[in-house]
């Protein structure tokens, strides 16, 4: 089934292009934000943990074609979209674009990057100044690199105006945002994003503060300015049909990491990371014969301050095995699952049994559940085997290397897992245990 | 559902309005529908088109300056009409409502605890803390919230656990009518799927009616026992979700549902042309102007309600009365008048 629209008049021509050109290749990137901490942890020059919004991605985009950064928030996929363009400065790793590292370059030199590589922003209305005109907003860039004045930009302006549909310009230009709707003003950021003639759109979810009935024609729009500009997209969103429709190749991300990527077509025919799986599953399709499954992932994208050990997918996971990096927090989430299950009632008598779930929030493969005042380490060995009866097949249970019991508690012993790194299956590349990680051959490079 | 089964809440003829300057803007203008006990209703429809003014004008929370006409039968009383007092007591234990953003109506000041305290103390004055944790505790385990969460604050929660929250405090009344306006908007595509997959569940749990209030035709599908879709201020076909979905008999229905982009979607469709301005919209069916269909009729007369097989109802001239169409009433439209593409929502 083609999931790209066929272009007329391009089907029987050649490319004129070398298919795998790279535009950008971005070669472990990493975004960490420092956290603040308290007064007291700066004043003593204490190390106060990092966030890694972007954790070492590297990924090639080519000419030409339309790269899908997909991921719910906390992903990272709009701090890599923004790094790319030097909007948000990266920590580490290299991004090429036209024989430099733009990571290394300065304000100025940026600058005059932009040009080239321009940003589509999510909410239209925020992306707009209230008090600007239109044709103020929309000829903004080529004020700034003093790239055109009076009736040059008069005329530059409505060009590109007529060229994102809002025709007759001289309607829209003498407008306010506030005089439009949401899908002109995206037209509107569209006209000033291109009026400089860029190389890459990088579009942060640039329809989904739309309707329904709008998000097809933006995204048709997108389609033949591509078309007719010669760009290259990087297209950022959560919505995987949306994606799946407008991307050749998608990044599936997962806590500042890509966890699977590849060609559209094949990850969504046969998608491999148990991530993307549930994505898949998960989203609501207008279609009554089709019921969402009982078996999504439990819980949330966890905190980027402080990720799972291992995988970062693995507390979700409904495949996840001992290997993929169970540790304490694992356990304290499964403590508190069983007694969301059970009846008020055995909650109080149960939890008594156990001194403090807070000594479980560290991560450590290791852990010691203590007792209780008034319980045993019997009680909690019991309480324990009772949870793991519930539901034997709980995933966490493949990663208990032993229980044993000790003075005050049960001392529990998780496998030490590992951290999966990328690697070719099938046509793409997966993040994930699942997937034997073959060691290229001597001489050889990485496949990108 | 049972076609014996009293409804919960009977609508007839409801109407609300707010003048402006320009005139009065008829948001909701002559809604009529029943929801049956433990019944989800989605209402659907393009942002405009007045899904959250009826959401907010059946619970009677309106801003100030609306006007209101017709009928809101509930239990034997007429919500529209009931006093403000009377209407503030029913909110909670017989009437709930869940918003969009879950974090803007919890108390970043108040312990989850405190939350549900004061809200049950409310209504029950001097209910002991014992018995609200235990309510509190039984409604939050439906909800998958830990029972060692209870006395958290909100900025301890994330966002899918706050809307779970939400949903929580206006089910623990077990009210029999519960209006929830975009519930997962806000949300992550596997929390969304997770709160979908609750109210699915409130059915059984809770035994609570709900009009589930969406632009998200996918979750209407998966959580809705019948759908109504509204355009321009009134709801132009209801049905059973599955029977609207498979064949939809409104004209607009269609275009909506082919304008989606699902996972199936293999060409971009869309709906030309907006939602009309609501101080003056088109004479005739509304929706005229923007229907591949539109016949002569269309522009000239209001369309009438029609009942279809299985209690489908569509108000549409192409179901007729035909001994209201004139000779020429079903001609097609001549030129379907031109939209700009900038012409839209």
């Amino acid at each position: 089934m083609p999931t790209k629209p066929e272009i007329q008049g391009t089907a029987h021509a050649p490319k004129h292009r070398a298919p795998d050109e790279v535009l950008v290749s971005m070669q472990d990137v990493e975004v960490y934000f420092q956290l603040r901490g308290g007064s007291m942890a700066r004043l003593l020059g204490m190390d106060t943990g990092s966030v890694r919004a972007v954790d070492g991605i590297s990924l090639d985009l080519r000419k030409g074609e339309v790269l899908g950064l997909v991921g719910e928030s906390g992903s990272g996929k709009t701090t890599l979209g923004r790094a790319l363009l030097g909007l948000v400065a990266a920590t580490g790793g290299e991004i090429r674009y036209a024989g430099q590292d733009i990571t290394k370059l300065s304000t100025r030199h940026l600058r005059r990057l932009r040009g080239d590589l321009q940003m589509v922003f999510q909410d239209p209305s925020a992306a707009l100044n209230p008090s600007m005109t239109i044709e103020t907003a929309v000829g903004h860039p080529l004020k700034i690199h003093g790239l055109a004045s009076g009736e040059e930009l008069h005329r530059r302006v409505a060009d590109a105006l007529e060229r994102v549909g809002l025709s007759p310009p001289e309607r829209f230009m003498f407008k306010y945002p506030g005089d439009l709707s949401g899908g002109q003003k995206q037209r509107a950021v569209l006209a000033r994003a291109v009026i400089l003639d860029p190389v890459l759109l990088v579009a942060d979810e640039p329809v989904s503060m739309l309707d329904m009935s709008v998000r097809a024609k933006i995204l048709q729009l997108m389609l033949d300015l591509k078309r007719d500009l010669d760009l290259t997209y990087v297209y950022i969103t959560h919505d995987l049909a949306s994606a799946k429709f407008f991307c050749d190749r998608v990044a599936i991300m997962y806590l500042g990491r890509v966890v699977e990527v590849g060609r559209t077509e094949e990850i969504f025919a046969d998608p491999k990371h148990p991530y993307t799986r549930s994505l898949l599953k998960a989203i609501p399709e207008p279609d009554p014969e089709k019921a969402l499954p009982r078996d999504l992932p439990r819980g949330e994208i966890p905190d980027a301050a402080s990720p799972p050990l291992g995988c970062a997918f693995h507390p979700r996971c409904p495949e996840a095995f001992d290997m993929c990096g169970w540790e304490r927090r694992d356990l304290r989430a499964l403590i508190e699952a069983h007694w969301t299950r059970h009846e008020a009632l055995d909650f109080e008598t149960e939890r008594g049994t156990i001194a403090n779930l807070d000594d479980l929030d560290e991560p450590s493969h290791e852990a010691v559940v203590a007792a209780g005042r008034s319980s045993s380490p019997v009680d909690v060995e019991d309480l324990l085997h009772r949870i793991r009866e519930e539901d034997a097949d709980e995933p966490l249970w493949r990663g208990v290397e032993d229980m044993t019991l000790t003075d005050g508690g049960v001392r529990v012993r998780f496998h030490d897992g590992a951290d999966p790194r990328l690697r070719p299956a099938g046509g793409v590349e997966v993040a994930c245990h699942l997937y034997p990680e073959v060691e290229p051959a001597a001489g050889e490079g990485p496949a990108s | 559902m049972n076609d014996r089964m009293e409804p919960v809440v009977s609508v007839r003829d409801l109407r609300v309005w707010y003048g402006t300057e320009r005139g009065a803007v008829r948001a909701v203008d002559g809604v009529s529908f029943d929801l049956l006990p433990g019944e989800t209703l989605g209402l659907v429809g393009e942002s405009g088109c007045g899904k959250s003014t009826l959401g907010r004008g059946l619970l009677g929370m309106l801003p100030e300056g609306a006007q209101t006409d017709g009928e809101i039968r509930f239990k034997g009383e007429n919500l529209r009409t009931v006093s403000r007092s009377r209407l503030r007591d029913m909110r909670g234990p017989e009437l709930g409502m869940i918003f969009q953003e879950p974090l803007t109506r919890l108390n970043p000041l108040m312990r989850i605890s405190e939350h549900f305290e004061e809200a049950l103390r409310a209504h029950t004055p001097g209910i002991s803390k014992d018995t609200v944790e235990r309510a509190a505790l039984e409604v939050l385990g439906l909800m998958g919230i830990p029972p060692t969460r209870y006395r958290s604050y909100p900025h301890e929660f994330s966002g899918g656990m706050r809307q779970r929250l939400m949903i929580g405090l206006a089910l623990v009344f077990r009210p029999a009518f519960v209006v929830a306006d975009e519930p997962t908007t806000a949300l992550d595509v596997l929390v969304e799927a997770q709160i979908i997959r609750i109210l699915h569940d409130l059915r059984r749990e809770f035994d609570t009616s709900l009009l589930l209030i969406t632009h998200n035709l996918g979750i209407i599908a998966e959580a809705c026992d019948r759908v109504a879709v509204m355009y321009a201020g009134k709801i132009v076909e209801v049905g059973e979700a599955r029977q609207v979905f498979r064949d939809p008999q409104h004209p607009y229905t269609r275009e909506l549902l082919r304008s989606t982009i699902s996972l199936s979607t293999t060409g971009l469709n869309y709906i030309p042309g907006a939602p009309p301005d609501l101080t003056d919209p088109p004479p005739g069916c509304h929706f005229h102007p923007r229907c591949p269909d539109a016949m002569r009729v269309c522009e000239e007369l209001d369309p009438i309600d029609q009942e279809l097989s299985g209690g489908q109802r569509v108000e549409c001239w192409l179901h007729g009365p035909d001994h209201l169409i004139g000779v020429d009433g079903r001609d097609r439209l001549r030129v379907r008048e031109e939209l700009s593409v900038a012409d839209e929502a």
